[in-house]
């Protein structure tokens, strides 16, 4: 696996349509994500960003050019765009409840050398709970499941879609820690409500508005603004969006 | 009492033929969402050439019923596998197109098999001991119906093994809840149906043999016979529910029997009634997920 050369970002996506059931869901959208650090994609509920995530992924239909440490993977199927190093933890967690965490953990296995010790590291809660079925978790502990299952192999690059929604204080400061430690590994893709996740994590932000990119630049460039957080977020600060 | 043992028993044999029919139809449609009319044309070409490959080799005899069955389980499992890498794999997410092409084959394949092998009912021998009857409690039951059902279990056991022991096994049952989820994780889920595909084809060319055995002959329109209660069993044990097909299938079959000798052969109304019950009263079935 070559890694990308410097400056070059991890991720470039261009003039990226997305459709689901026929209905435009994603229009145009454009931007870069880099080779290091945390990117959050922002936006208000509804512009896309699930969207968009799924379009690169190729779970849903999609058009335009999507690019890898510069390979194209737009033609590529949902499961080579993953074997390429892209892991997805998607909005929901979307654990397979009949399954234990066991089972969770070692389907998302797919290199030779599975990074457990990472994951026990990361998760001591879980290794306890190895033969409970994830369907029987609380959203916290499902939710490290599901950050356990990207992270068991080495990646280029994570799509995170929305790890704290619907979590307890204390288990988004739990979700925060694990994601700047995976930050560390490789980079990150993040789609977040809470804003005081954003300012902890991400370097750059994204925001979409109507399906397409309004903003790009520095987190703390936008969330110190009152005024475009206000006009793109519709909140008017970070306390009332956590 | 001995006619309830005899009716039970009976039940349970018939129940095990629309359990080997019926796995495969609820693996494949909990996986895939395919509802697959064409299931019982590989249940009656299974059981056409596994009567032709064991009259030929040792007629009426336990060796050539094995020789059947293994032939038939491979002819299953082959026809399933063509199907679906040929026709079926050009239409996943095509849920009416699917219905009308299984229907389609489901249609030509007894037009086909009656001209190879005409419209009557060929009836076939068997080793002896099979029409022959062992006395429990009372009642003389026919002994056919002790291999149909120990088939059956080795059937299931074998299955639920693979589905908790294996690798694939691990990625069908994840494929049954959230088969996007899989393919997200980067696993080629289509390998896994064709798999399953096999697995079912197996299962139901198994069931053909055995069918002629239970029935005593076979014919074109065996496997359309046994799908329509393999669909009923499969719906009322939930669509995608390995166990739920199995204790649909005895629930079924028992009742049938009692039904035909209680209730003046009214048998096949009753299961009928019975899935419009669950229908209207659970309609993810016994142990089906809900929607």
């Amino acid at each position: 696996m070559s890694g990308p050369v410097a400056d070059e970002p991890i991720l470039s996506v261009r003039n990226l349509y997305g459709r689901i059931a026929g209905q435009q869901v994603v229009e145009d959208v454009s931007f870069d994500v880099p080779a290091t650090g945390v990117t959050a994609l922002l936006g208000r509920n509804g512009v896309g960003k699930t969207s968009t995530i799924k379009s690169i992924l190729g779970l849903i239909d999609r058009t335009g050019e999507i690019r890898l440490a510069g390979e194209r993977i737009d033609r590529a199927p949902t499961h080579r765009i993953v074997q390429r190093g892209v892991a997805y933890v998607p909005e929901d967690r979307e654990v397979f409840g009949s399954l234990t965490v066991a089972e969770n953990l070692r389907l998302a296995e797919r290199d030779r050398s599975p990074r457990r010790e990472l994951v026990a590291s990361l998760f001591p809660d879980l290794e306890a709970r190895r033969e409970q079925r994830a369907g029987t978790l609380s959203g916290g502990q499902q939710q490290m499941v599901s950050l356990a299952r990207a992270l068991v192999n080495e990646n280029r690059l994570l799509l995170v879609d929305e790890p704290t929604k619907g979590l307890a204080p204390r288990i988004v400061d739990e979700v925060a820690d694990a994601l700047a430690e995976a930050a560390r590994t490789a980079p990150i893709l993040l789609v977040e409500q809470n804003l005081l996740v954003v300012r902890r994590l991400a370097e750059r932000v994204v925001v979409l508005s109507s399906g397409r990119v309004v903003f790009t630049g520095s987190a703390a460039e936008l969330l110190d603004d009152h005024d475009r957080v206000q006009r793109f977020l519709g909140v008017h600060d970070e306390r009332e969006a956590a | 009492m001995d006619t309830l043992i005899l009716l039970v028993i009976t039940g349970l044999g018939l129940g095990a033929l629309y359990f080997l029919v019926a796995s495969g139809l609820s693996l494949i449609y909990g996986l895939m969402g395919v509802l697959n009319f064409a299931h019982g044309a590989f249940l009656t070409i299974a059981a056409f050439l596994g009567w032709e490959a064991g009259r030929r080799i040792s007629d009426g005899t336990w060796t050539g019923l094995v020789i059947s069955a293994l032939v038939g389980i491979l002819v299953g499992a082959t026809v399933a596998v063509l199907t679906e890498v040929l026709i079926i794999r050009r239409l996943y997410e095509r849920h009416i197109e699917q219905a009308l092409v299984t229907v389609g084959i489901s249609l030509a394949a007894v037009a086909l098999f009656e001209g190879i092998w005409g419209t009557d009912p060929i009836y076939t021998d068997r080793p002896a001991w099979l029409t022959q009857t062992t006395e429990i409690l009372g009642a003389r039951i026919p002994n056919d119906r002790f291999v149909l059902i120990a088939c059956a279990a080795l059937v299931l056991g074998g299955i639920v093994l693979f589905l908790r022991k294996t690798r694939y096994g691990l990625i069908i049952r994840a494929g049954v809840e959230n088969r996007h989820m899989v393919t997200a994780l980067g696993i080629d889920v289509r390998r896994s149906f064709t798999l399953v595909f096999a697995i079912g084809g197996a299962a139901a060319g198994l069931g053909g043999v055995l069918a002629s055995v239970y029935y005593g002959y076979v014919s074109a329109h065996l496997g359309s016979v046994l799908l329509i209660f393999a669909f009923i069993v499969t719906v009322i044990g939930g669509l995608g529910s390995l166990t739920g097909a199995a204790i649909a299938s005895v629930l079924v079959a028992v009742l049938q029997q009692f039904a035909n000798f209680y209730l003046g052969g009214t048998g096949d109304l009753v299961v009928v009634v019975l899935l419009a019950a669950v229908l209207l009263i659970r309609p993810r079935g016994l142990m089906g997920k809900a929607a």
